[in-house]
């Protein structure tokens, strides 16, 4: 058996925790630069806000008086994931963490001891109480089933946010998947729903009922997975640990659009900086490094450039300083004044456990000496909160920075933040 | 009067020079006595923190010092996964704000005032919000 805990309107949720102000008001989360609504919870989508709209258009309307609105705060947003996740991880033996606010949790056996509704319940009320947030909780024997369970009981508020389907039951698994658009279901997106739908298949229970191999031969492996655990046959198991990565990315939007050389080679730095930090963090080594630049697609009166570079090196590297020279190169070769630059970022491949590699015979080329050392060093500084080390290349004055200006405070991560309490 | 050498041609290989090698390592200095008695540093956060994963930190403000000795700009540690009891300092919210009180179980609900002149408050148990108990404060004897 299954479980899938998420967190019921997460981000939003997280805000309001430390705000008692906001208790029952409209909270919606802006994008990176506060570009679209991410995340709202359900006094928001009661006053008809979408996920997807852009908040500039609800201002327009309105809304900015009676909505509150933040930046997304992505420090306590981790925070907050990594309480729920430790709280779930006290109460059932194997929990993989599937996204932000969402988390699978092995619980065969758990029926042992007690139904699995009331389990279900119990997760519900220890995060509630040690976190402040609330999580939907849905059961089945698989995780497809699993899904579709938490999906109901968030449609049907009777279920009191918990359901499971048992095998003991099949009657109102079958009655739920004839309930469930095959578009709800996990893993089939609208295009795969669109094809499926033509087909004549339309709700879960259609999908179930399709044999696996006329999916397989009409759509593909993946799908034909989702017919077989909509079938009780479980086919997805739990991940506990995270697989190794292959590649590793860093882009954002920027604040402002960058039209200066000058001010791209600061972004690029930065994301290299911290592309470096999280190779590190993996354990790996890279040697090749990507840089892409792209304008804004949508604007209208201006030419779209979109380009890619990319660097090989001779011996795999974790050292920044490698990282950014080889960077700079590929930047250097795409890079065209004129443009309005909406977007950049870099790109990490062929990843080598060791810094070991065939070396060529006649090459002079050396690693860097204490280059270890000193990455040890610059990671360490950067993650105590003791201070801020970066290369000079990344600047000190960004002015393309990403835009949040209606951002929280990091009430669990930074000591000036923290939430205050009146003793009088 | 001749002198006699000997000539030795040049060899690939030079000859073996053999030394001593010994097995014994030489200690520097004197192994600790204690070594085998290590124990880990007393660590606050510990002491202060019991269940990491609902534990949140809070400032205090206000101008008064409350009866349990609680100051402005105390660092509060509101630990939400203990069950609050008759006489807890507790952290509840009230009209959109956090506030510090003491929880008043007998004889009826209520919460109590930490500073003079001391009131009670009746409360509605539907209305109660107790975010967490405050399980200890810290207060820094020098200002900063």
């Amino acid at each position: 058996m299954f479980a899938l805990a998420d967190v019921n309107s997460f981000y939003a949720s997280c805000e309001q925790v430390f705000r008692p102000d906001l208790k029952g008001q409209p909270v919606v989360v802006a994008s990176n630069n506060d570009g679209c609504v991410i995340a709202r919870n359900k006094e928001a989508k009661a006053l008809g806000i979408k996920m997807g709209e852009p908040w500039f258009k609800l201002r327009e309307r309105g809304f900015s008086k009676n909505v509150h609105c933040f930046s997304s705060n992505y420090a306590l947003y981790h925070s907050m994931s990594q309480r729920v996740m430790a709280v779930l991880e006290a109460l059932a033996p194997r929990v993989e963490q599937y996204s932000i606010d969402e988390m699978f949790l092995d619980i065969r056996g758990i029926d042992h001891c007690m139904g699995f509704e009331d389990f279900g319940r119990q997760l519900r009320t220890q995060v509630k109480a040690y976190t402040g947030l609330t999580i939907g909780v849905g059961m089945g024997p698989t995780k497809t089933l699993a899904k579709s369970a938490q999906w109901a009981s968030k449609e049907w508020p009777q279920f009191g946010g918990v359901l499971a389907l048992t095998t003991s039951n099949p009657t109102r698994t079958l009655k739920l998947l004839s309930l469930q658009p095959v578009e709800e279901l996990w893993g089939v997106g609208r295009r795969l729903s669109k094809k499926l739908n033509a087909l004549g298949i339309a709700t879960a229970l259609d999908l179930a009922r399709t044999h696996p191999a006329f999916i397989r031969k009409n759509f593909s492996v993946v799908l034909e997975r989702t017919v077989r655990e909509l079938n009780g046959e479980s086919c997805i198991d739990l991940e506990e640990a995270p697989p190794t990565k292959q590649q590793i990315v860093v882009s954002r939007s920027f604040g402002s659009r960058i039209t200066d050389y000058e001010s791209m080679r600061q972004a690029i730095c930065q994301y290299a900086q911290r592309a470096g930090e999280k190779l590190r963090q993996e354990r790996q080594f890279t040697r090749h490094i990507g840089v892409f630049i792209k304008t804004s697609p949508f604007v209208e009166g201006e030419v779209y450039y979109g380009n890619v570079a990319s660097e090989k090196l001779l011996l795999p590297t974790r050292d920044t300083r490698d990282i950014i020279a080889a960077a700079m190169k590929a930047l250097d070769r795409i890079w065209i004044d004129g443009h309005r630059y909406a977007k950049a970022g870099i790109m990490l491949g062929d990843f080598f456990p060791t810094g070991v590699a065939q070396l060529n015979l006649f090459s002079d080329e050396q690693p860097r000496e204490n280059s270890e050392a000193l990455m040890k060093i610059i990671d360490s500084i950067n993650t105590t909160g003791l201070g801020q080390i970066w290369f000079a290349g990344k600047g000190v004055n960004q002015a393309w920075q990403m835009k949040r200006d209606m951002l929280s405070p990091s009430y669990t991560t930074c000591w000036k933040d923290i939430p205050v309490a009146r003793i009088h | 009067m001749s002198a006699s050498f000997t000539l030795q041609l040049a060899t690939d290989e030079p000859q073996d020079l053999a030394l001593p090698l010994f097995l014994e390592r030489v200690p520097a200095g004197f192994p600790s006595p204690a070594q085998d008695y290590i124990e880990s540093e007393l660590n606050l956060h510990q002491y202060c923190v019991r269940h990491p994963a609902a534990t949140f930190f809070l400032r205090a403000s206000g101008n008064s010092m409350t009866s349990a000795g609680m100051r402005d700009g105390d660092l509060l540690v509101i630990d939400r996964a203990v069950t609050p009891e008759h006489g807890d300092t507790i952290v509840a919210t009230a009209e959109g704000e956090f506030i510090v009180r003491q929880l008043q179980l007998r004889p009826r609900l209520a919460l109590r005032s930490l500073t003079p002149p001391y009131q009670a408050k009746d409360i509605n148990p539907d209305e109660l919000d107790i975010f967490g108990v405050v399980t200890h404060f810290i207060h820094s004897t020098r200002s900063k």
